[in-house]
C-alpha cells in the first residue's frame, strides 16, 4: 500500500480532480465537498455576525443617553430579540460548525466528511431558515418576545400575529442543520480517521469537536421539542404552557434552558479547541497534559447538562435544588481551570513566538477568565437574585461569548487564513484591529457590570436620568463604536490580504497537524494519498509530508475506479476496517432544503394544504436521496477493490450509515425524553393539571397494536441476524411481511386514537398524549416506508447477501420504535393506573 | 483595576442601586459582592500576570520529567485546588446566607402584602386591612414583610434592589419574597423580567414608613 504510484504530481492531481472536482456556475449548488460547504457556512455566519453587530450598535445608540426616542419600544424589542437569536443561531453555532466541517477531515487525514450530501443539506437549511427569519425584520414583524421566548409572552394571546411563529419555525429549521452537522461530525471523527490514528493520537481540536457535536445531539432536541409544542399551542390551541388549562409556562423555561445552557458550551468548546490547537504551535512545543485536557473537555460536556436551572433561580424553586444547581454550576470551573493551567504550562515550558493570532489568544484569556469568574459569582444563588436579568448578566455573558468565542475564532481565522487563501494577513492592520476591539470591548462591558449593579434591568429600551445610569451607558455606547471599528479593521485586513498578502508557502506557522499537509489552498480531495502514522504531530515528525502526500506515496492513492474513497477505521484504535465510498455532487440536498423551506413558509402563512404538498415532496426527495446508495448504479455498483484492501463499507454490516442512524436516534431519544419530562413535570407541578375521569384511550386495542409492532421488530431482527449468518432466502418476502405487520400496527393505533375521548385543545393532559401518539405514528410509519423500500431494493439487486448494510442501518430504527411505544404505553396507560387516578 | 476606579468615581449610590443597600437582604448580598469582587480581581490579575510572564520571560529548556512536574503542579494547583477551595468557601458562605433570606416561618407571622403583575402596572393589596394601591408599595420600616407575588398575564419580576433580590411573578403560581427596609425612606423598584412593550416603564414606587405613619396610611387607603 505504501509504495510510490509511479506518476507525477500533476497527472495524479488531474485524475483526482476528474472524480472530486467541484462544478461551477449554477451547478455549484450541487457541491457536497466539505471544504466548499465549510467555507459557505463561515462566510454566511460572518455576514450574520455583521447584521447582529449592526443591531447591537443601534441599541447602543438608543441607550447612549437617557430618555432617547431614536428607536421606538416595539422596534427595540425586535432588535434585542433578533440580536440574541442571530448571534446564537445564525452566527456562533454555524460559524463554528463551518470551521469544524472544513478542518476536521483534513486534521484526520480523510478526504471528506462521511455524509457529504448531509453537509450540503445542512447548509441550505441554515441559509433558507436564516433568510426566512431575517425576512420578518424587513417586514417589520420580527419576533419581539426575547431570544428566550418565554411563554405566556410568546403565546398567541400576548404575541398575536406571525412574529413568534417566525422564531419558532425559522429556528427549528436552522436547528435541522445544527443537528445534522452534529451527527455528521460525530460519525466522521469516530469512523474516518486515517489509518493508525488512535483516539489518543487525534488532534485536540477533534476531541473538542467530538464533544461539541455530541452535545448538539443531546442539547438541541429539548428546544426543538419546546418549539414544536409552543407552535402547536399557538396554531392549534394545544395548551402545553397555558396554566388555566393544565399546562405550565415554567415547562417552557426548563425545555429552553435544557438546551440553552449546553448551548453556551457548544459555543465555547470549539473555540477552546482553537486555543488548544494554536497555542502549542506558537509555544513551539506539544501541548502538555493532553489526557488531562481530553478529560476536562468530556467533563465539561457532562456537567453542562446539569446546570440549566441556574438561569431560573428567580422563579422560586425549592432550596435544595438551588444548592444543588449552584454547586453544579460552579463545578464547571474545575475543567475550565484545568484547561487554562494546561495552556499556561504549555507556554511556560515552551519557546513562545509572537504572531498576530497570539495577540487574540492573550485577549481571549483575560476576557474569558473575567467572564468565568463573574459566572461563578452568578452561580451563587443570593447574588443571582440581585443581578439576574440586569445588565450585569449582559456584561458577564458578553465576556464569556465575545471573549470565549469570538476572540479565539478571530485568532483561528488569522491562523487558518493562509490555508483558506494561500496568503498571509498584514501585521500592522491586524494589530490595530486587535487593540481597537480589545479596548472597545472592555470599555463597553466592564462598565456594564456596574450598570447592572446600579439596578438597571436588561431589555429596557430606555431609562430615566438621575438613576446613576447615564455615564456608564454613555461609556458602553462609546466602547461599542470602538469595537465596531476594530472589527471593521479586521475585515479590511482580510479583504486586502486576498490581493496584497504575501504568498504563504507551505505550512507558514510550522504547525504540527495534518490540515497543513494539504495543498494551500486545499484541493477538494484534500490528500492524493492518505498518510498513515500513529503519531500526534505528523508534520513535526515528517516535515516533507506535504510533498510525499501529493506524490501519492502514502495509502489509498488509487482513483481509476472513479469512486470518492476514504479510509473507514476502527472507532478506538484507528485500524483500517473498510473503504468508505462517498457520494458525489447532487441536486437532492438543495431541492430537499427548498421543499422544507416551502413547508416552513406555508406553516407561517397557515396554508396547510400547501404544507401537506411540501411534506410529500420533501419525503420523496429524501427517499430518492436514500435510494442512491450502496450498490445502486450511481453509488458503487462494482465492489472490486485492490488485492489486500479491506472491503467497501456498503459490503459490510458496520457502515458509517449505521453509526449515523444510532447517533440520530440518540438525538431522537433526547427529544422523546424531553417529552416524557414534560409529561411528568406537568403531572406533578402544573397548578391546574386535570386528569379525565375515564381513561381516554382503550388499552386493549392499544396493547394489540403494540404486540403487532413487537412481532414486526422481532422478525426484522431475525432477518438481519440470518443475513449475518449468510442466509438470504425469502428475504423479500420477510420484508414485505414485516411491512404488513407494521402497517396493521399503525392502522390499529390510528383507530385507537380516532376512537379516544381526547380533546387536545381542552387540557394539557390530552395535548401531551396526542403528541406522543403523533410521535409514535411518525416513527412507525417511517419504519414501514423504509422496510418497503428495502424490499424493493432487494428486488432491484441493490440489497442482499453481498450488500447487506442498509438492512442493518434500518434495524436500530425499528428497535427504537418499539422501545418508545412501550415507554409511551407505560407513561400514558400504566402511570395513571399506578397513580390511582383514572 | 479600572473597574475599581469607576466604582469610586461613579459612586455606588442611586435610588435603584443594589450597592446602596437599605435592608438586611440587600446588605448581605452587597457584602457578598464586595468579597467576591476583591478575591476574583486578585485571581484575574494573578492569572493574567502569570500568562504574560510565561510569554515574555526568557525560554528555558526542560527535560521531559521537569515538564511533567511543572504541569502537574499547575493543573493540580490552579485547575483543582484553587477552584475547589473557592467553590467550598462560596457555597459555605453563600448558601446559608441565601437560606436566611427565604420566607421561613416566624413566631409572629410578618405582614403580608399581595402584589400582582399586570402589563404594565403593579396591583398592591393588603389582605389583612383590605387596602389597595396601584404602582406604589407602602410598608412599615424595621420589620420583615412578606410579599406574595403572582401575575395576571405574562411573567414579571418583583425587584426593589435596595431592599432585596428579585422574585418572578408567574401566572398560576404564588411566590413569596421577604423584604425589610431598615429605616423609613423611598426606594425604586422595577419589573425585571421582560414583559412586552411597556417593560421599561413598569416602575414601582416603594415607601417605608414608621409604624405609626404606616398605620395611618393603611387606614386612609382602606376603601379605595
Amino acid at each position: 500500500m505504501n509504495e510510490s504510484h509511479g506518476k507525477d504530481r500533476a497527472a495524479l492531481h488531474d485524475e483526482f480532480m476528474a472524480v472530486w472536482g467541484n462544478p461551477s456556475g449554477w451547478r455549484a449548488l450541487t457541491i457536497v465537498n466539505h471544504t466548499a460547504i465549510g467555507i459557505r457556512f463561515m462566510v454566511t455566519g460572518g455576514v450574520f455576525f455583521l447584521i447582529g453587530g449592526l443591531m447591537a450598535m443601534l441599541m447602543r445608540t438608543q441607550l447612549a443617553l437617557p430618555e432617547q426616542t431614536l428607536i421606538a419600544p416595539k422596534l427595540y424589542d425586535q432588535l434585542f430579540t433578533m440580536h440574541g437569536t442571530v448571534m446564537m443561531f445564525l452566527f456562533a453555532v454555524p460559524i463554528l460548525e463551518g470551521m469544524a466541517l472544513y478542518l476536521v477531515p483534513k486534521m484526520l487525514g480523510a478526504r471528506d466528511l462521511l455524509f457529504p450530501r448531509l453537509s450540503a443539506f445542512g447548509y441550505f437549511c441554515y441559509l433558507f431558515g436564516s433568510l426566512i427569519l431575517m425576512s420578518s425584520l424587513v417586514l417589520g414583524i420580527a419576533p419581539a418576545a426575547g431570544w428566550f421566548m418565554y411563554t405566556p409572552l410568546s403565546n398567541a394571546v400576548y404575541s398575536p400575529g406571525p412574529s413568534a411563529d417566525f422564531w419558532l419555525l425559522g429556528v427549528t429549521f436552522i436547528e435541522i442543520s445544527a443537528v445534522s452537522a452534529g451527527v455528521e461530525l460525530v460519525v466522521s471523527i469516530l469512523r474516518s480517521r486515517t489509518s493508525g490514528m488512535g483516539l489518543l493520537h487525534m488532534p485536540l481540536y477533534c476531541w473538542y469537536i467530538l464533544v461539541m457535536a455530541l452535545m448538539i445531539v443531546f442539547g438541541f432536541p429539548p428546544l426543538i421539542l419546546g418549539s414544536i409544542l409552543l407552535e402547536l399551542e399557538r396554531s392549534a390551541g394545544m395548551p402545553f404552557f397555558d396554566v388555566a388549562r393544565g399546562g405550565d409556562s415554567i415547562l417552557w423555561q426548563h425545555l429552553f434552558w435544557l438546551f440553552g445552557h449546553p448551548e453556551v458550551y457548544i459555543i465555547f468548546l470549539p473555540a477552546a479547541g482553537i486555543v488548544s490547537t494554536l497555542l502549542p504551535v506558537f509555544a513551539r512545543r506539544s501541548i502538555v497534559a493532553y489526557q488531562w485536557i481530553v478529560l476536562a473537555v468530556i467533563a465539561t460536556g457532562f456537567i453542562s447538562f446539569g446546570l440549566w436551572v441556574h438561569h431560573m433561580f428567580a422563579i422560586g424553586i425549592p432550596k435544595l435544588a438551588q444548592a444543588f444547581f449552584s454547586m453544579a454550576s460552579m463545578l464547571i470551573a474545575i475543567p475550565t481551570g484545568i484547561q487554562i493551567f494546561a495552556w499556561l504550562a504549555t507556554l511556560w515550558t515552551g519557546r513562545p513566538v509572537y504572531h498576530v493570532p497570539m495577540l487574540w489568544l492573550v485577549g481571549f484569556l483575560i476576557i474569558f477568565v473575567a467572564g468565568g469568574l463573574t459566572g461563578v459569582m452568578l452561580a451563587l444563588v443570593p447574588f443571582n437574585w440581585q443581578v439576574h436579568d440586569t445588565h450585569f448578566v449582559v456584561a458577564h455573558m458578553h465576556y464569556v461569548l465575545f471573549g470565549g468565542m469570538l476572540f479565539p475564532v478571530i485568532a483561528g481565522l488569522y491562523y487558518w487564513l493562509p490555508h483558506f487563501s494561500g496568503r498571509m494577513p498584514s501585521d500592522k492592520l491586524a494589530r490595530w484591529g486587535f487593540w481597537l476591539t480589545f479596548i472597545g470591548f472592555n470599555t463597553t462591558f466592564l462598565v456594564m457590570h456596574l450598570t447592572g449593579l446600579l439596578g438597571m434591568p436588561r431589555r429596557v429600551y430606555t431609562y430615566p436620568a438621575g438613576l446613576g445610569w447615564d455615564l456608564p451607558n454613555s461609556l458602553s455606547s462609546i466602547g461599542g463604536f470602538i469595537t465596531a471599528m476594530g472589527i471593521a479593521m479586521v475585515l479590511l485586513d482580510i479583504a486586502l490580504h486576498f490581493r496584497f498578502g504575501r504568498p504563504a508557502g507551505t505550512n507558514p506557522w510550522q504547525a504540527d497537524t495534518l490540515e497543513w499537509a494539504t495543498d494551500i489552498p486545499p484541493e477538494p480531495y484534500n490528500f492524493i494519498s492518505l498518510p498513515a502514522y500513529p503519531m500526534r504531530h505528523p508534520l513535526w515528525d515528517q516535515p516533507d509530508l506535504q510533498a510525499t502526500v501529493a506524490e501519492g506515496r502514502h495509502t489509498l492513492p488509487e482513483i481509476e475506479h472513479g469512486r470518492r474513497e476514504t479510509w473507514g477505521s476502527d472507532a478506538v484504535t484507528g485500524r483500517v476496517r473498510d473503504i468508505i465510498h462517498l457520494p458525489g455532487n447532487s441536486w437532492l440536498p438543495f431541492y430537499a432544503a427548498l421543499a422544507l423551506s416551502v413547508l416552513c413558509i406555508s406553516l407561517l402563512i397557515r396554508t396547510y394544504s400547501l404544507a401537506l404538498v411540501a411534506v410529500g415532496v420533501s419525503l420523496v426527495l429524501l427517499l430518492r436521496w436514500s435510494w442512491i446508495n450502496g450498490a445502486h448504479p450511481l453509488a458503487a455498483p462494482d465492489a472490486e477493490v485492490m488485492p489486500g484492501y479491506p472491503p467497501l463499507h456498503s459490503r459490510t454490516f458496520d457502515s458509517p450509515g449505521l453509526w449515523g442512524m444510532v447517533v440520530t436516534l440518540l438525538a431522537d431519544g433526547a427529544l422523546f425524553l424531553s417529552l416524557l419530562f414534560g409529561w411528568l413535570y406537568l403531572w406533578t407541578v402544573a397548578p391546574h393539571w386535570q386528569v379525565p375521569e375515564t381513561a381516554p384511550l382503550a388499552w386493549m386495542p392499544l396493547l394489540i397494536s403494540g404486540a403487532l409492532l413487537t412481532v414486526a421488530v422481532i422478525c426484522y431482527i431475525r432477518v438481519v441476524q440470518r443475513l449475518r449468518e449468510g442466509l438470504d432466502s425469502h428475504l423479500r418476502g420477510w420484508l414485505w411481511g414485516i411491512s404488513v405487520l407494521g402497517l396493521l400496527h399503525c392502522g390499529m393505533l390510528i383507530w385507537v386514537w380516532a376512537d379516544s375521548t381526547l380533546v387536545p385543545t381542552q387540557t394539557a393532559h390530552d395535548a401531551v398524549i396526542s403528541v406522543m401518539l403523533m410521535n409514535q405514528l411518525f416513527h412507525s410509519g417511517l419504519a414501514v416506508i423504509m422496510t418497503v423500500l428495502q424490499a424493493w431494493r432487494v428486488a432491484c439487486g441493490y440489497v442482499g447477501k453481498a450488500a447487506p448494510y442498509e438492512l442493518a442501518v434500518v434495524e436500530p430504527w425499528w428497535f427504537y420504535t418499539v422501545v418508545i411505544f412501550w415507554v409511551s404505553f407505560a407513561a400514558i396507560v400504566l402511570l395513571p393506573i399506578a397513580w390511582g387516578g383514572a | 483595576m479600572p473597574i475599581g476606579i469607576i466604582f469610586f468615581l461613579g459612586g455606588c449610590s442611586g435610588p435603584q442601586s443594589s450597592l446602596d443597600p437599605a435592608g438586611p437582604s440587600a446588605l448581605a448580598i452587597a457584602g457578598l459582592w464586595w468579597g467576591m469582587f476583591g478575591f476574583f480581581t486578585l485571581v484575574l490579575v494573578a492569572v493574567t500576570a502569570l500568562w504574560l510572564y510565561a510569554m515574555w520571560r526568557k525560554p528555558k529548556s526542560y527535560t521531559e520529567g521537569q515538564t511533567r512536574r511543572i504541569y502537574h503542579q499547575w493543573i493540580v494547583g490552579g485547575g483543582l485546588i484553587l477552584p475547589i477551595i473557592t467553590i467550598a468557601v462560596l457555597i459555605g458562605f453563600g448558601i446559608p446566607l441565601g437560606y436566611r433570606m427565604l420566607p421561613l416561618p416566624m413566631e409572629e407571622p410578618p405582614l403580608r402584602i399581595d402584589v400582582t403583575g399586570h402589563q404594565w402596572w403593579w396591583e398592591v393589596r393588603y389582605p389583612e386591612s383590605g387596602a389597595v394601591a396601584k404602582n406604589e408599595l407602602h410598608l412599615p420600616a424595621g420589620v420583615p414583610v412578606d410579599i406574595h407575588v403572582t401575575s395576571s398575564d405574562v411573567i414579571h419580576s418583583f425587584w426593589v434592589p435596595r431592599l432585596a433580590g428579585k422574585i418572578d411573578m408567574i401566572p398560576g403560581h404564588i411566590n413569596i419574597l421577604r423584604i425589610q427596609a431598615d429605616a423609613p425612606g423611598r426606594f425604586r423598584g422595577q419589573c425585571a423580567e421582560f414583559c412586552g412593550k411597556g417593560h421599561a416603564r413598569m416602575v414601582l414606587a416603594v415607601e417605608a414608613h414608621t409604624p405609626e405613619a404606616f398605620k395611618a396610611w393603611l387606614e386612609a387607603h382602606q376603601h379605595e
